[in-house]
């Protein structure tokens, strides 16, 4: 236990020191910013010392590491300065446009995990044969199409083609506005406030999006399944399960997946936090009101904060993941001391 | 001619050192041979860059040519691909498109490639704090989404196609630092780099003749795997406008501009999206069968 302890503890310490590294990095990142702030702020044509008197206010004077000291204070306290554009805090910003890329992100795991992992298991077992072929392909396909080519491609085909999904958007006009937000959850707020049609809307904007996104990170899921199992099923655990007589599938289910399923955990939390990635580009093409859609448009017009910001906070959200990868894996994996 | 290589390459008893090396490039290309799908994987390829090397003499208008009488033309004799939103040829624009995607996965490469591999091997071979320092930054840098901080770096430097190549090269080595890093832990304490070191060889050399060009093979299938990775981000860049400007021909910024007409004239930004995925399917393809060549392991 004393073992576990220690060595829980210096995978703390490293993912203390990785966001550490990610605030120096967005830190940077702020500071060789293309625009000058200070000439942002006062205009093109003031005069040179209220420029100066300005510089000196921003506090962009003082040696980096005091900048640097500010910056961190102010992060952790929640503060990641202002938008220009939307003149709010980022952090209220980035509160309000997050469950929308949540809500997007999880139910898209959801699906992949659900399709992903059995298609993975039978291409295992199924070694070589036109199944494991097909599937491997169709992985490869979903690995290598860019998100947003598979975003266009879909809403050509299911929107403009077939009308059978609506348009880009999180919500029909006449719902827009009309479910109080309580989660920023559609579909939990709609069913909070007992709206269903509110809630079919929702659900039949998030389909199309869902997905691709579901496709675009099944590919991941499908492939390491697939080498997990080719792994387990060859141990000698597995021959001596046959030998005792127990059929195909409860030797593949029973035995050989439980060990695989641990490692599972650790690829589900990788993709999700992949998923975040995907979500930014989904939410371009889709008009989808995320986290995605808030820093690209944030990137478009130079408002450095809130790039800051949404880097970080999606750096942190990732280093989460990860972390929360490896205490699962040490939970339910006797054998990781 | 042929028949004589093969067999002076397949001979199990090689005599000299290099006749042992063709003998396993050539075992690993029949190997390669086998596996169909890495085969059209490497048709492709060489197709495109083909294409892309010949651009001025098989595009058949200039790419920046602009025909306003002639926009958004259906594809036709005259346009094969049609006309994009000012005229331009679209086959002209995707041909010489593919020079600044094969330009950009070159570039990135030949930038990550030996970073990679110099931060892995030193951090392999010295060990200790060495190791600790080195090994924490390439978590840093992996601990973003690869797009995210690439967009980021953008945002910081400029959009263009300069910027892009150093935010992928930027957010790109790290793996490979690992799988360098991997590679030399399995051989540092071996006999034969024992023997060079008391022949008084200094630590730097024995990285660099001796545990380096054991790295190269695994990053070669990385490498390979990695191209795809790459054009995709190299035009998800372009997509989101923060790579290659328009009015250059780069793929993912064609379909950036495509996107406003995908509703009437789906045919401008279709025939980018296909030469995208024509060309990361290759690569992974090749990347695919390479690994399984070189890395039995994995089957």
């Amino acid at each position: 236990m004393n073992r576990k302890v220690k060595s829980f503890a210096a995978t703390l310490g490293s993912v203390l020191v990785t966001l550490f590294g990610l605030s120096v990095i967005t830190f940077m990142i702020g500071r060789v910013m293309p625009v000058d702030p200070v000439l942002a702020a006062v205009g093109d044509n003031a005069p040179a010392d209220v420029v100066a008197a300005a510089r000196a206010e921003m506090g962009l004077d003082d040696p980096l590491i005091v900048q640097y000291w500010s910056y961190i204070s102010n992060v952790l306290q929640g503060d990641f300065g202002r938008s220009v554009l939307t003149r709010n805090p980022v952090i209220s910003d980035i509160a309000h446009y997050f469950p929308a890329t949540l809500e997007m992100a999880t139910l898209a795991l959801l699906i992949a995990t659900l399709l992903g992992v059995p298609a993975g298991i039978i291409s295992a077992v199924k070694q070589g044969s036109l199944t494991d072929q097909i599937i491997r392909v169709v992985c490869i396909a979903g690995h290598s199409v860019p998100v947003f080519v598979l975003a266009l491609l879909g809403l050509l085909i299911f929107y403009v083609g077939l009308d059978l999904v609506p348009g880009p958007g999180r919500q029909g006009v006449i719902y827009d506005g009309m479910v109080p937000s309580v989660t920023g959850l559609l579909l939990v707020d709609s069913l909070l406030a007992g709206d269903m049609g509110a809630f079919w809307d929702a659900v039949h904007h998030l389909t199309l999006p869902v997905l691709i996104l579901a496709y675009f990170s099944m590919a991941y899921i499908t492939r390491m399944t697939r080498a997990f199992m080719l792994d387990a099923l060859k141990g000698e655990f597995i021959i001596s399960a046959r030998a005792k007589g127990l059929s195909g599938w409860s030797v593949v289910m029973g035995h050989a997946f439980p060990n695989v399923a641990v490692q599972l955990i650790t690829v589900l939390a990788l993709t999700y936090a992949g998923l975040l990635e995907g979500a930014v580009i989904t939410e371009t093409v889709f008009a989808w009101p995320g986290l995605g859609q808030y820093l690209t448009t944030a990137l478009m017009n130079g408002d450095m904060n809130p790039v800051v910001g949404t880097t970080l906070i999606i750096g942190a959200v990732y280093v989460g993941l990860n972390l929360l990868a490896d205490i699962l894996y040490r939970v339910f994996d006797p054998r990781v001391a | 001619m042929l028949a004589d290589f093969r067999a002076w390459a397949l001979d199990d008893l090689a005599t000299s050192r290099r006749q042992a090396a063709w003998g396993r490039r050539y075992r690993i290309w029949l190997a390669l041979k086998a596996n169909p799908l890495a085969m059209i994987g490497l048709f492709i390829i060489v197709l495109c860059v083909l294409l892309a090397f010949l651009a001025p003499l098989l595009a058949p208008y200039d790419p920046a040519i602009q025909d306003l009488e002639n926009r958004l033309a259906r594809p036709s004799a005259d346009h094969l691909l049609g006309t994009d939103e000012l005229g331009r040829d679209i086959l002209s624009r995707l041909l010489y498109g593919g020079r600044i995607t094969l330009g950009i996965v070159v570039a990135v490469v030949v930038m990550v490639a030996p970073v990679g591999l110099a931060v892995g091997t030193i951090a392999g071979y010295f060990g200790g704090w060495v190791d600790k320092t080195l090994m924490r930054l390439t978590d840093v840098f992996l601990a973003f989404p690869r797009l995210i901080l690439a967009l980021a770096f953008v945002a910081a430097l400029n959009p263009g196609v300069q910027s892009a190549i150093l935010a992928i090269a930027l957010t790109a080595w790290p793996p490979y630092a690992r799988i360098a890093r991997a590679e030399t832990l399995t051989v540092r304490n071996s006999e034969f780099i024992e023997a060079v070191a008391m022949t008084g060889a200094s630590p730097w050399r024995i990285i660099l003749r001796h545990v380096a060009p054991l790295c190269v093979p695994s990053l070669v299938v990385r490498v390979t795997l990695d191209m795809a990775s790459i054009i995709i981000t190299a035009a998800s860049l372009g997509f989101l406008g923060m790579g290659a400007q328009p009015p250059s021909p780069e793929w993912g910024a064609m379909i950036a501009t495509a996107k406003r007409f995908i509703l009437d004239q789906w045919w401008v930004a279709l025939s980018p999206c296909i030469a995208i995925l024509l060309v990361s399917l290759a690569f992974n393809f090749l990347g695919d069968g390479l690994r399984d060549v070189l890395d039995p392991k994995q089957d």
